[in-house]
């Protein structure tokens, strides 16, 4: 456990990608989540450990926060039994891998030795996990990449993805929530939005997430863009 | 009633104290860089403290008011027309420009009642990267009408009237301002601290850094020398929190500020303490910095001692209202 400054703790339980200490991480952030006490303001499950960000002057927390953050995550790693595990949600997110929506195609391809209807196949073919939502609002990061798509990181990143860009790096897949810098490689586009602050639940995907992707059409893509 | 905005200046933005309890879905909590400046700004015209004020970014605005408004400009120091750091009374039909910041890089402007626009999940603050929250999810622009709610504190208002040019002697304080650079700023040993090589252990803490113009609301990035790490192993995406210092493979450092991403992969050599975020805030580029090492204990007192001058700062404004 270390302090992420004075207003924060991060507790890691794994430095490298683990993907059953990440599940671990997110059963475990639900147990917290659920016992937070009125001085914790964030419960972020990230890839390897979870962290706590919380308010060191509130009156309910008694001493050294840093210390109350640890006792408290102690007692949910005790109770965190089989009995306390969250349901897995399912979502399908809509995909439109034509080349308009998918800037990088042609060169994962090139670089996969696939021609690109493979690369779409493959890539909506596929289950997934979101292991983390970091980076920006809704941006989901998940593995279950098929091996065969593992493409490195641009050296360049692009200056715009556009909102909803698919992309794949390494053997993980992300949708980016808004056109933001992006350094993956875009091989399609979703129509939903990923992240919408008026919606009830404004990420479209939480950590733990499965997921599945949905081939569609230009005009579907239009037609549920609307 | 409403504001008119006539020049929007470089970045003006409705913020508020910003929404907690959103990181898990990647959502920072944003908010006014400097939440001490915002406090004492909407003290002076009797709003809570966490009420939403216009964020003034080293160019300020010209506004014009509609009607007659209790307003308060707190934070850096503007060389306009604006009376700084205490209650105006500002005639219907006057216009103010807040004109160039001198000191300090941020000003708010808070006005008696608060802005009329909708919170977004919780928060009135805007979040430029989303689009959303603040007024239409943007930074003001030319021509923008921004509609104010009805003041509740009518006592200031009245006693304003009585004095001859709608303001007071008394000031509050601009302690987040910086007195000199360097300032001087807490930070404790980040979680990869111990992966930089000795002299970047040591040139972390010796060097004065400078604000480097591509720094903004969401991070400041610092020029000065190298870092690099004796370890070249790439870490693993962890939590980042306001105020975390990462150092990217092109060894520059970049201080997370309030619309800060809430993971990031790049190793975190150091974490600034919450009580000097406001007035690092208060650096415009080309501000210089230098970093002292402390603990968490020091870091509660420096806390406790920030708390403790806004809060008698607070008690000085209600003593000069008579209440």
């Amino acid at each position: 456990m270390v302090p992420l400054g004075d207003c924060a703790a991060y507790i890691e339980f794994a430095d490298k990608l683990d993907l059953e200490v990440n599940a671990f991480v997110q059963q475990l952030a639900v147990a917290v989540h659920a016992r937070a006490r009125p001085w914790m303001r964030d419960v972020v499950p990230a890839l390897g450990g979870i962290a706590l960000h919380y308010d060191p002057d509130h009156p309910d927390v008694h001493g050294d926060a840093l210390e109350a953050a640890a006792i408290l995550v102690q007692e949910c790693m005790k109770g965190n039994g089989a009995a306390e595990e969250a349901p897995v949600r399912a979502v399908e997110v809509p995909v439109c891998y034509e080349r308009a929506f998918a800037p990088d195609l042609e060169e994962v391809a090139r670089h996969a030795k696939l021609d690109v209807e493979e690369i779409a196949r493959i890539h909506a073919g596929g289950e997934y996990r979101v292991l983390m939502i970091g980076f920006a609002p809704g941006h989901a990061y998940m593995s279950g990449l098929d091996a065969k798509l593992a493409v490195p990181r641009r050296a360049t990143p692009r200056a715009l993805v556009a909102p909803g860009a698919v992309a794949i790096a390494n053997e993980q897949t992300v949708i980016y929530p808004y056109a933001i810098s992006g350094g993956w490689s875009v091989i399609g586009r979703t129509p939903m939005a990923v992240f919408d602050a008026a919606r009830e639940a404004p990420s479209l995907l939480a950590s733990g997430d499965r997921v599945r992707f949905r081939a569609i059409t230009a005009e579907e893509f239009m037609a549920l863009k609307k | 009633m409403s504001i008119r905005v006539l020049r929007p200046g470089l970045l003006t933005t409705l913020q508020d104290r910003g929404r907690h309890g959103l990181q898990h879905v990647g959502l920072c909590p944003g908010g006014a860089m400097d939440p001490v400046a915002l406090a004492l700004a909407n003290a002076l015209v009797g709003n809570e403290a966490g009420e939403a004020a216009l964020e003034i970014t080293v160019i300020g605005p010209e506004l014009s008011f509609e009607e007659e408004t209790l307003v308060a400009l707190c934070g850096a120091e503007f060389d306009g027309s604006f009376p700084h750091n205490r209650p105006v009374l500002a005639p219907a039909g006057s216009r103010f420009n807040v004109g160039h910041a001198g000191r300090g890089a941020r000003a708010y402007l808070a006005v008696a009642g608060g802005f009329s626009v909708e919170p977004v999940l919780g928060s009135r603050s805007t979040y430029l990267p989303g689009h959303f929250g603040g007024f239409q999810g943007r930074s003001l622009k030319h021509g923008d009408a921004l509609a104010l709610r009805d003041p509740v504190a009518t006592g200031r208002f009245a006693k304003l009237k009585k004095t001859r040019n709608g303001t007071v002697k008394w000031s509050a304080p601009p302690f987040t301002l910086p007195d000199r650079e360097p300032i001087l700023v807490h930070v404790l040993e980040g979680q990869h601290f111990a992966s930089f090589d000795s002299s970047a252990q040591r040139s972390f803490f010796d060097t004065v850094w400078k604000i480097a113009p591509e720094s903004n609301r969401m991070g400041f990035r610092l020029s000065g020398p190298v870092l690099a790490r004796s370890e070249q192993n790439e870490i693993l995406s962890g939590p980042t929190a306001l105020g975390t210092v990462q150092v990217p493979a092109n060894g520059t450092p970049i201080a997370l500020m309030a619309d800060h991403q809430t993971t990031g992969g790049y190793p975190r050599i150091a974490e600034i303490v919450s009580a000097d975020v406001a007035r690092l805030a208060q650096l415009a580029p080309g501000g210089t910095v230098h970093f002292a090492r402390c603990d968490l204990g020091m870091a509660a007192e420096l806390r406790h001692d920030a708390r403790e001058r806004l809060s008698t700062a607070l008690r000085g404004i209600a003593w000069n209202y008579g209440q």
